[in-house]
């Protein structure tokens, strides 16, 4: 046990945790502002939802058995049965108490479900969203951070995830691709303009996030050293890269350096540094957070191409960005950086083992959030339905799922 | 009696009114409009998405006048709200059959 790696990972949660609130504004600015509310609504309910079952069943189906190799973990640790003040079995190398640790995973389990919510912005009902955040962080996240996180099939074969690359943002753009294929386009989209209510908010959320993701990369460092340090400085300079690389494409395209291209560019460069974080040093980070910027905005257009409604661009920025940062594990991870890194990256000189072992747990990860979460969609639109009436998407999500208005200053009840 | 009614860029609406208020016109109704002329909208970009919006945000300015005092307040609005530019809006004037000021239940002129 550490004091100073236990007073960090405590910071660690709070900063982690306050990427949630962040996140909600982040995508409540771009939707229209009949459906803000409902937006923030459904990031907020997250928080309530996800963090309670993890402490009855998530943890110990991602956490149990930690080291078993497996697919997901066993039942040990049934509503945090013997997590306590001390060590954590299965992991004596921790140097934090083990509920601090529970803490600390449980703010990734609430913003990865609430990362879906962009894409199925505007016309999901609230009621099949709390069912289906709920099963899919029992049935889809849970596993799947069991494989990367806890010593699962994933970490035993090579593949390297410093905070969640294929954890969150692989699993999220994935389960939000599957979930928008079964609930549809909204009304009108794309011809209908939608354009952002108010992108103020999504600065805000930006740099809640930006501040928020200190603690989810250098926290996941898992104690104040120097790989903490080193993942701090990764995901500041590939965040700042990012916002550099999606405006020149930007700018070029489109004539405009724009505020919204600012903030998705620096979001992209911070998805992508994810899972490089605790693992690359150097200037890599500002190449993998430059690239990753640049093709993301090349990567939103794709909806258009292919008609899918992605809203906000969960795929474009969190599954295209996840992908590129997953892969570029394996072009940059450098083992004088983390001791970790058994076989480095390709551009550092250790062939093409790494990248091969990121590919495939890119393409695994992808391929069972993409049907798992497509199947739970299915059985719920079958049984309750996903989706609000045409009616109630044109009155908007505040009123038509929350009885509430976000903006009355204008109304007759100003 | 006449309605004086005045189009013009939101910008502008301060220096308006203060130059009516100048020229001794006591009250008017101010209300935020969109619509084109000859000026056309704009085109905005949402992460490579562009959306051409039609209707440019105005002012609009009504004001109830004695006949009198119609050519003074169509100068005042013209020389406040002029920038040489496309855009700058216009300016109309209609017949008002009847006027009544509510709390007092004066008529004509005298509700003005």
């Amino acid at each position: 046990m550490d004091t100073g790696d236990t007073a960090w990972m405590l910071m660690s949660t709070a900063l982690v945790l306050f990427m949630t609130p962040g996140l909600a504004f982040f995508y409540a600015g771009m939707v229209r502002s009949k459906h803000a509310l409902g937006m923030l609504a459904q990031n907020f309910f997250a928080v309530g939802l996800i963090a309670v079952l993890w402490a009855l069943i998530g943890f110990t189906i991602a956490f149990g058995g930690t080291g078993n190799g497996g697919f997901f973990g066993n039942f040990d640790f049934l509503g945090l049965k013997g997590i306590g003040q001390g060590t954590f079995t299965g992991w004596e190398t921790l140097t934090i108490p083990a509920i601090l640790f529970a803490a600390y995973q449980m703010t990734f389990a609430v913003i990865t479900p609430a990362l879906i919510t962009g894409a199925t912005a505007d016309r999901m009902k609230f009621s099949a969203y709390a069912v289906f955040i709920g099963l899919w962080l029992v049935l889809v996240y849970s596993p799947v951070a069991h494989w990367a996180f806890a010593g699962g099939w994933i970490a035993k074969m090579g593949a390297l995830d410093f905070a969640g690359g294929t954890v969150v943002h692989i699993n999220a753009g994935a389960a939000a691709l599957a979930v928008i294929l079964v609930l549809g386009k909204r009304r009108g989209w794309p011809h209908e303009p939608m354009p952002p209510h108010s992108l103020p908010l999504t600065l805000l959320g930006t740099g809640i996030l930006w501040f928020g993701w200190f603690g989810f990369n250098a926290g996941s460092a898992l104690a104040a050293n120097g790989i903490a340090a080193q993942a701090l400085m990764n995901t500041f300079l590939a965040a700042s890269a990012g916002m550099l690389g999606w405006l020149l494409v930007e700018r070029m395209k489109s004539g405009h350096a724009t505020t919204l291209g600012a903030a998705s560019g620096a979001v992209a460069g911070l998805v992508a540094i994810t899972p490089c974080a605790g693992f690359v040093g150097g200037l890599s980070p500002i190449l993998i957070g430059f690239i990753t910027g640049g093709l993301c905005m090349l990567a939103v257009s794709l909806k258009y191409k292919f008609g899918y409604d992605d809203s906000l661009d969960v795929i474009g920025v969190h599954l295209v960005g996840g992908i590129l940062g997953s892969l570029m594990v394996g072009l940059f991870a450098d083992s004088a950086v983390n001791e970790l890194v058994a076989s480095e990256g390709l551009l550092i000189g250790g062939g093409a083992g790494l990248l091969i072992d990121q590919l495939v747990a890119t393409v695994a990860t992808l391929a069972f959030s993409f049907v798992a979460s497509f199947v739970i969609a299915k059985v719920l639109d079958v049984t309750m339905g996903l989706r609000i009436t045409s009616e109630q998407e044109d009155e908007g999500l505040d009123v038509s799922q929350h009885a509430e208005t976000a903006y009355a200053l204008a109304g007759r009840m100003g | 009696m006449k309605l004086v009614t005045a189009i013009v860029k939101p910008f502008k609406l301060d220096e308006v009114k203060e130059a009516l208020k100048d020229a001794g016109i006591n009250g008017m109704t101010v209300s935020e409009v969109q619509g084109f002329g000859r000026q056309r909208g704009h085109t905005e970009v949402y992460r490579g998405a562009e959306y051409t919006v039609d209707f440019v945000p105005k002012m609009r300015i009504e004001m109830l006048a004695d006949d009198a005092d119609v050519d003074r307040i169509i100068d005042t609005v013209v020389a406040a709200a002029r920038t040489d530019k496309i855009g700058d809006g216009k300016i109309w004037v209609t017949d008002v059959d009847r006027t009544m000021r509510i709390r007092t239940g004066e008529m004509g002129p005298d509700a003005i």
